[in-house]
């Protein structure tokens, strides 16, 4: 990644503007991810509310950094560390912007189980919670390794990816067992397993928000290799 | 200055010790651009170093020049971007207080020490400049001209190579109805295509272009661009530009100069994505102060 400054000082100020705005559509989306899973845990309607709204103020932001991504391609024909940062920015604000989406489930699933009337029992899957954190976990750290380009925090992102996939297999099987146990839990049940869904899909774009920060810090694709290959290749550049 | 290859060319029977050495090379460190497989080299340059007079103008400059691909050079002004193509078709032999050492080789004969007729060497190594220069005289005589001293042709003849020129140069239907017309009366962008077509005329191997756009408005160099690519099919090009976007249009290989250095040479796609010196990377991204 280049560090020094432009020639063209407005050049470093644009890119700087779309950094700033990808971090505050991340910082918006961690906090609407953090509202949907404590209004999950605590059945506050009104915190699943919030994060509802929020995503409309985040759709706002993807497109806005999406127009200055455009600018800045049709103005000055980015290259190298530059113009890896514009396509790899152009990539993490899809991810971000689908991570707001999975929020949005999440808070209106609280909201079905809450009409229902089935938030209590639902609190005997801790599992859930454990998965939310540790989603919310690769989320924020993504984001910071995104401010510090930082490709070894990413690729620890990717390692911890896996113990979320896994942690969601541990709640499907949970939830199945619910089901078969007492059929009456069969509708709460399966709106866990989107919630739980939602949460392993976070966890899933969070990973490759921190792939995308390897490309644009270290210029090589971390997207379909195997952690082991993603971490050599990270130590070795 | 460590040794810069073009990746790779031939058989390893017609040159057996750099084409391993070039594929090594290019085994460890290409990993961008896929075009590096089986070409076969034009124009290996080796040891280069050239001198105004006191002044070291290039210093050691070692790389190879893919056949029938375009390599462009880049970097800024001074940097010896134009010596390096001026030396290529001993250009600077015009000039005595210039001299060059090292090799250049082309098919593997060594083109700075060979005997052969200077004016032939420049036959087979055409060169574009700047700035468009068709001679005072009509555009049919701006082709005929050149290929005059080198062959002697039948009339017809000369109406055929003049057309062929004239449309391997893209000017064919713009000029077609006006040959007669003097070269100094078209326009910018097609003074340069003649010229272009002029070189070609005498059907050179390798077509040296030293800023051929620098002059011309985005429709004209769009034209020339796209002739660029074209010629590829059948020369072999060396540009010379400022234009960062160009080099990154028209080349398959690009050589970043600095101070009289070749600081970085590879694959265009791999320099404008991951190129892997820092050097590099603040030049072409606009950090060069």
């Amino acid at each position: 990644m280049p560090t020094g400054d432009h020639s063209i000082k407005k050049y470093d100020e644009e890119l700087e503007a779309i950094r700033s705005r990808v971090l505050q559509m991340g910082g918006l989306v961690e906090s609407q991810v953090r509202a949907a899973l404590d209004a999950f845990e605590s059945a506050d309607q009104e915190l699943a509310q919030q994060a509802i709204d929020a995503d409309r103020r985040v759709n706002e932001l993807e497109m806005d950094v999406d127009q200055m991504v455009n600018y800045v391609i049709a103005r000055r024909q980015p290259t190298a560390g530059d113009l890896r940062m514009i396509t790899g920015v152009a990539k993490v604000i899809t991810d971000l912007e689908r991570i707001g989406d999975e929020a949005s489930k999440i808070a209106r699933a609280v909201k079905w189980l809450h009409e229902k009337g089935d938030q209590a029992r639902l609190n005997r899957i801790p599992d859930i919670k454990y998965s939310g954190e540790a989603a919310a976990s690769m989320l924020r750290r993504a984001l910071d390794a995104f401010a510090r380009m930082d490709a070894v925090a990413g690729a620890s992102i990717i390692k911890d990816d896996l113990g979320v996939d896994d942690r969601f297999r541990a709640v499907l099987r949970q939830l199945i067992t619910f089901m078969m146990e007492d059929p009456r839990t069969i509708s709460a049940s399966l709106d866990c397993v989107w919630v739980a869904k939602a949460i392993e899909r976070i966890g899933d774009h969070a990973k490759n928000v921190a792939e995308h920060v390897i490309f644009i810090s270290q210029g090589w694709d971390a997207r379909h290799r195997s952690l082991e290959d993603v971490e050599r290749a990270v130590a070795r550049a | 200055m460590e040794r810069v290859t073009v990746p790779t060319p031939t058989t390893a029977a017609s040159r057996p010790m750099v084409a391993n050495a070039a594929m090594a090379a290019n085994a460890t460190t290409s990993k961008v651009g896929g075009k590096s497989a089986n070409k076969r080299i034009k124009m290996d340059v080796r040891d280069l170093n050239f001198y105004y007079g006191k002044f070291q103008a290039l210093k050691n400059i070692n790389l190879q020049i893919a056949e029938k691909k375009v390599t462009a050079f880049i970097g800024p002004s001074g940097c010896g971007k134009s010596t390096l193509l001026r030396v290529f078709n001993r250009m600077y032999e015009l000039y005595p207080e210039q001299r060059a050492e090292g090799e250049v080789n082309v098919d593997g004969e060594n083109i700075l020490t060979s005997r052969e007729d200077v004016a032939l060497i420049r036959a087979k190594i055409g060169m574009i400049f700047q700035k468009p220069t068709p001679f005072p005289m009509s555009i049919y005589d701006n082709i005929a001209f050149g290929v005059k001293l080198f062959e002697k042709l039948s009339r017809s003849a000369m109406d055929e190579r003049v057309e062929w020129a004239l449309r391997k140069a893209a000017l064919w239907t713009e000029v077609k109805d006006k040959l007669a017309q003097s070269g100094t009366s078209l326009s910018g962008g097609q003074q340069q295509r003649l010229c272009i077509a002029r070189g070609i005329a005498v059907k050179p191997e390798i077509i040296l272009l030293d800023e051929p756009c620098s002059a011309l408005d985005p429709i004209s160099t769009a034209k020339i661009e796209e002739l660029i690519d074209e010629l590829k099919a059948d020369y072999t090009v060396a540009i010379v530009t400022h234009n960062l976007q160009q080099a990154a249009r028209v080349s398959d290989y690009t050589g970043y100069m600095y101070l009289g250095d070749l600081v970085e040479f590879g694959d265009t796609d791999q320099i404008f994505v991951k190129p892997a010196r820092k050097e590099t990377e603040d030049y072409i991204t606009g950090r060069f102060g």
